[in-house]
């Protein structure tokens, strides 16, 4: 779907004659070159997964961070232009940090993701800016309202998810992610599926090697968001890496009879 | 503060007799306000008296402010800076309901009472009884007291006459105690120390305030609970007599 908008696709403050704004559009562009994040809300909690490119052997091992932490109940995974992204949950942090000094509680997601929204889609107004090259997904999990799942784009809009899918491999891994019956699973048995679909969902021949970057928040963290602790990621990975390898075994014995 | 020099200055003027002091004093409710919490809500109950020094200038007045459909203040202190402070309180709640699309919760509008009275210590006096019920912590007491604290109780008493009722409340309050059983002990309290402070009196505001709604009855001075068999009240009662307001 790749069209021309000569001359209508200058500044974020021009439409085109077909109602579009161009700016915005190559925007989300620069989030679908960047590699797979995808974040699913289960029973009792939130579980976000990322493909993290290591393109180069010097980089220190978890560096480069895609998943942050916007509050103490609050994690935001990120795909697009990563500078983008580290100054949005500057923001993002700011407006939890500002509802709880002024309200005296913890900010609920919805209305979380609809100020950082906001924010994003003041950015695709006037012609001085550019829109920010980044989509994330906010997720959080406390006592009244339970697990919660948003996710905001570079047009500003945020939509509430049971699971969802940004980055190149976003189709696939929502294919993937649409097969699961997440409303009946715990964060331990959604940690393992996560990590399979992110194996999946990683091409092998185009990018070489990749972290994955595993976080989760919910009942089994006490509502504290946090990177998941080694043991369970391990596990987590043993179960991707032997569910890809077996599908993919039987990929090539099935070619062997055409 | 405020209020104190402004009684010092009338103490300075009154010795000529010239000027009485509601000429000079500042209005206050002086007051004795309450609030307890019970299994599905909270029971409201305030005074109805406003001064200026010794003159009455308000005897039926409503210090239970509603802040939300849910949630009320009880004021004590000065009357104009409680009705300043509840009304932007009542704005802020207002617009942050509406942006939340969610009925606010107690401790949100507790915590706004708190952020206006701490920041302008210096220039208020008012202390405040905020309680409501929401759906996520059903009915709760915060009360805010001069200075600008905040802190959850689940009975306050607050106000000039809450002085003589403190050890009414600590021999007759027991927790988990049932809606009526609450109205009871607030009616008792508040005549209690209505009958003992000068700065409370007139009739008893009470409020119930549960999920169905806020339900609300004024005690009338014939119909309070009586105390001393020696007071004006009872006398009346006793002699058949008709109990002229004094109030």
């Amino acid at each position: 779907m790749s069209s021309i908008g000569t001359g209508y696709d200058l500044s974020a403050s021009t439409f085109s004659p077909d109602g579009r704004v161009f700016q915005v559009e190559y925007a989300m562009k620069a989030v679908e070159n960047s590699s797979t994040a995808i974040g699913i809300r289960c029973k009792d909690g939130v579980v976000f997964g990322v493909e993290k490119l290591v393109l180069s052997k010097l980089y220190e091992q978890g560096s480069n961070k895609r998943i942050f932490n916007v509050d103490r109940h609050v994690g935001m995974a990120v795909a697009g232009l990563l500078a983008d992204a580290r100054s949005l949950s500057e923001v993002a942090r700011e407006e939890a940090s500002n509802f709880r000094s002024n309200y005296g509680h913890n900010i609920p997601l919805k209305h979380l993701s609809e100020r950082v929204a906001m924010y994003v889609h003041a950015y695709t107004l006037y012609s001085a800016v550019r829109p920010f090259g980044c989509s994330f997904i906010l997720g959080s999990y406390d006592q009244d309202d339970g697990p919660q799942l948003y996710m905001v784009d570079p047009s500003g809009i945020s939509y509430g998810y049971w699971g969802c899918a940004i980055g190149k491999a976003k189709q696939a891994a929502k294919t993937e992610i649409e097969k699961l019956q997440m409303k009946d699973m715990t964060c331990r048995e959604l940690v393992k599926e996560v990590a399979k679909i992110i194996y999946i969902v990683h091409d092998e021949v185009k990018d070489k090697s990749f972290e994955l970057e595993l976080s989760w928040v919910g009942e089994v963290t006490n509502g504290k968001h946090e990177l998941v602790p080694k043991d369970v990621r391990e596990e987590a990975e043993k179960y991707a890496k032997v569910c890809t390898t077996t599908t993919s075994h039987s990929f090539v014995f099935s070619m062997a009879f055409l | 503060m405020a209020a104190a020099t402004a009684m010092r200055f009338g103490q300075l003027s009154s010795g000529s007799d010239m000027a009485p002091d509601w000429t000079t004093k500042e209005v206050s409710t002086g007051t004795t306000i309450m609030a307890v919490e019970y299994d599905g809500g909270v029971v409201i109950g305030a005074d109805s008296r406003t001064t200026t020094g010794a003159y009455i200038a308000n005897r039926v007045t409503d210090k239970l402010t509603p802040i939300h459909d849910r949630i009320f203040c009880c004021r004590s202190g000065s009357a104009a800076d409680t009705q300043a402070i509840a009304d932007v309180v009542t704005y802020q709640l207002g617009f942050h309901s509406i942006e939340l699309d969610e009925a606010p919760l107690v401790q949100t509008a507790a915590n706004l009472f708190k952020a206006s009275c701490y920041r302008y210590r210096e220039e208020l006096m008012a202390g405040i009884i905020v309680a409501g019920w929401d759906k996520r912590r059903g009915g709760q007491v915060y009360t805010v007291p001069v200075g600008g604290m905040l802190v959850r109780q689940p009975v306050s008493v607050g106000g000039s006459g809450s002085t003589y009722i403190y050890g009414y409340m600590d021999s007759n309050y027991k927790p988990n105690m049932t809606k009526d059983q609450c109205l009871r002990l607030v009616s008792g309290a508040l005549s209690l120390a209505m009958e003992r402070d000068g700065s409370s009196g007139g009739v008893v505001r009470l409020a119930a305030i549960s999920e169905t709604g806020v339900d609300r009855q004024v005690i009338l001075g014939n119909q309070l609970p009586k105390w001393s068999t020696t007071g004006y009240i009872p006398y009346c009662l006793s002699k058949g007599l008709e109990i002229y307001p004094t109030v």
